[in-house]
């Protein structure tokens, strides 16, 4: 048996010291993160038993849902699938347009981007984090700093990806930033998460720019990290104080991220073309 | 002998890993705040009633796996345990023969040690909303009694020494 006090304590400090030492390695650098996903494959069984139940009362639900509710189910995909073809057509004869004018202009040219769809897990995090686990990660192609979106608008980006997994950041976080512009007039800003599932802080727009309550607020494409073009949020309250030198915006994130359970992975335009400098990192510090 | 230990070994892994899954079970909005600590509580008691075999290496390393778990600072849960273990080991002979009450409440300021040493690690790796709230000092020490008794009957039939 081991003698009990002097050892207990040495044992102590150097498990104090190493923690030290992890906290400030992860803190300052990401040399950490292959020991983040090593561990997260270990604990990834845990993901998914926790998700387990979530699944299979979807999955019974499927089961047992009627043959005349898959009837109506199928009618209304099939009247939306017409719906949406109907626009793509215009969509596609809109880009070509599109892309003669960029042509025109001599600048790049944006087209179809990759997509992959991905499941989130029904898991949590810590609680204060919007951070969600998706069941897609290294072996998918997924990297960090990726742009994740639903079928309404842009959700988040990844931040930890692991070989089966992936943690990814929702725009709503307070410590994630993202380059925006309002799609009516241009003017561009700063999208800050607030921590709240509902609400997003725009930021650095001046007192007399150009912006009403109910413009759609879409992503610029200028930090490098998001796609430009895809809605972010509607601005919902604006407040104007003459002292300060800007407006207090609030917007409404446009992707339902309480409540999406598919996801899509974006990868941002194939090399060949002229990308503008990526900026590493969206993420602002504490606001 | 060493079957017995394997068996023990098992015991104590398979509550932790329990321990794990309540972590991350998802809960209403307003519940999550209250969560129990339940890694910490379960560390608890088998480093105050085992101390020989869960100590503060085997709390640092379960840390660690929280830490990637919950995807906090890596560090951060394994520092907070890590204290835990310590104190446990060191006074586990006079917390055994404690009431459930004075077990309770030393298990309250132990997670209240906890939760601050989390925040405070939390402040100097500039997260700005702490992974933590003080509200589960209230649900964990609450659960205590009930998770001490059942933690004695797994150790007691599983013959875990």
């Amino acid at each position: 048996m081991f003698a009990e006090g002097p050892s207990v304590f040495s044992r102590f400090i150097v498990c104090l010291v190493l923690s030290f030492l992890l906290i400030v390695i992860d803190q300052r650098q990401q040399r950490l993160e292959s020991v983040r996903a090593t561990l997260a494959v270990v604990l990834y069984p845990i993901h998914l038993v926790v998700d387990f139940p979530t699944t299979l009362v979807r999955a019974t639900a499927e089961k047992f849902s009627s043959r005349r509710e898959l009837r109506a189910a199928n009618e209304r995909l099939r009247a939306e699938n017409l719906e949406l073809r109907f626009r793509m057509q215009r969509y596609q004869t809109l880009e070509r347009e599109n892309e003669r004018l960029r042509a025109l202009l001599d600048t790049s040219v944006m087209v179809g981007q990759k997509v992959l769809a991905g499941e989130l897990l029904a898991v949590e995090t810590t609680p204060s984090a919007h951070e969600i686990i998706i069941n897609q990660g290294v072996r998918s192609g997924v990297f960090p700093g990726q742009p994740i979106l639903d079928a309404e608008g842009i959700m988040g980006q990844t931040v930890h990806v692991n070989p089966f997994s992936s943690t990814a950041m929702l725009i709503t976080d307070p410590r994630h930033a993202l380059s925006v512009a309002v799609n009516r007039s241009g003017v561009r800003a700063i999208a800050v998460g607030t921590g709240s599932m509902a609400q997003l802080d725009l930021n650095f727009i001046p007192n007399n720019a150009d912006i009403a309550e109910g413009d759609l607020v879409v992503s610029s494409g200028m930090d490098g990290v998001f796609p430009a073009g895809y809605p972010v949020g509607v601005i919902e309250v604006i407040e104007f104080e003459p002292t300060a030198p800007f407006a207090r915006i609030k917007l409404r994130p446009h992707a339902d991220l309480a409540h999406a359970r598919e996801v899509l992975f974006v990868w941002p335009q194939t090399p060949e073309q002229d990308t503008p400098a990526a900026v590493p990192a969206t993420e602002a510090p504490a606001p | 002998m060493s079957l017995r230990n394997l068996r023990g070994t098992l015991l104590i892994g398979l509550s932790i890993l329990i321990a794990f899954a309540l972590t991350v079970l998802p809960l209403p909005a307003w519940a999550q705040a209250w969560r129990p600590a339940w890694v910490a509580l379960v560390l608890m008691y088998w480093s105050m009633a085992v101390p020989e075999r869960v100590g503060v290496i085997t709390a640092w390393f379960i840390g660690v796996l929280l830490d990637v778990l919950v995807g906090t600072t890596l560090g951060q849960h394994a520092l907070g345990l890590a204290v835990i273990a310590c104190l446990t080991v060191i006074y586990h002979k006079r917390l055994r023969v404690f009431s459930q009450l004075q077990q309770g409440s030393i298990c309250a300021g132990m997670l209240l040690l906890y939760v601050t040493l989390l925040r405070i690690v939390d402040r100097f790796a500039g997260v700005p909303v702490p992974s933590v709230s003080y509200l589960t000092v209230v649900t964990s020490a609450l659960l205590w009694p009930w998770l001490f008794i059942i933690l004695r009957d797994v150790r007691r039939k599983g013959g875990v020494r």
